[in-house]
């Protein structure tokens, strides 16, 4: 069972106790929110990549070199 | 004088198999602000601490930046205050996070601020900055920190500060 450390700032003294049913649901929840904001911002990172890559490639291409392409966008 | 990070408690974890949560409880209204500053680790994959005001995790809203140094990203997730190191990151490092709460014995909302970076000697570490409101206007008693995946791991803590205006 999971558990949470609890201090009393009135008189420091610290207590284990283990977490509710409904403590326990809503750290589900948060967790599950959190993979979705990872995966997202995961996505969006690859995205991202993947775009600037793909710009390099065009550019490349078209005769720039790499140090006209660097110049560009870095 | 003004009083600046007067402690009030420390909490540190040190079970072995880490703590879900940390909490402090009948926290003093007698002081203008709260900082709480911490250093956490999980016992699992690298993830996000998440706060909870008063046993409440209602009516919080978000939006937080986020950096791993390469490249940014933002978004909004209710109740996230910071970053915490994984085990799939450098071994033994811990993340720092630190936790403004103005006026946190006022009868307006509560608004929260938080910055925090992960500890990683790898390919990347993200830092983030967060700004949050609860809407609620009641005092904050009672502050709960929750690692979202795993447990906090043993050696992880959190220290309550109060400041004063004046």
């Amino acid at each position: 069972m999971a558990t949470k450390l609890v201090v009393d700032c009135s008189t420091g003294i610290t207590t284990e106790v283990e977490l509710t049913a409904e403590e326990v649901a809503q750290r589900e929840v948060d967790a599950a929110a959190w993979a979705e904001a990872e995966e997202a911002r995961v996505a969006a990172e690859a995205a991202k990549a993947s775009a600037k890559a793909s710009a390099e490639s065009k550019l490349k291409a078209l005769g720039l070199t790499d140090a006209e392409v660097s110049a560009l966008i870095g | 004088m003004a009083v600046t990070h007067k402690l009030i408690q420390t909490i540190s974890v040190t079970a072995g198999a880490g703590q879900a949560s940390i909490e402090f409880t009948s926290i003093p209204q007698t002081y203008t602000d709260l900082k709480i500053v911490l250093s956490v680790r999980s016992t699992s994959a690298a993830t996000s601490l998440d706060v909870a005001f008063n046993g409440s995790t209602a009516s919080f809203t978000n939006k937080f930046l986020q950096s791993s140094g390469s490249a940014v990203s933002s978004g909004s997730l209710a109740r996230y205050a910071g970053l915490v190191t994984g085990t799939d990151q450098t071994a033994i490092v811990f993340a720092n996070c630190e936790i403004y709460i103005p006026n946190y014995s006022g009868s307006t909302n509560k608004s929260f601020s938080g910055d925090a970076v992960q500890e990683n000697n790898g390919t990347y570490s993200y830092a983030s900055i967060v700004a949050n409101l609860w809407s609620n206007t009641a005092a904050i008693t009672q502050i709960t920190f929750t690692n979202t995946t795993g447990n906090l791991a043993q050696y992880s803590s959190a220290s309550l500060y109060g400041i004063l205006k004046s």
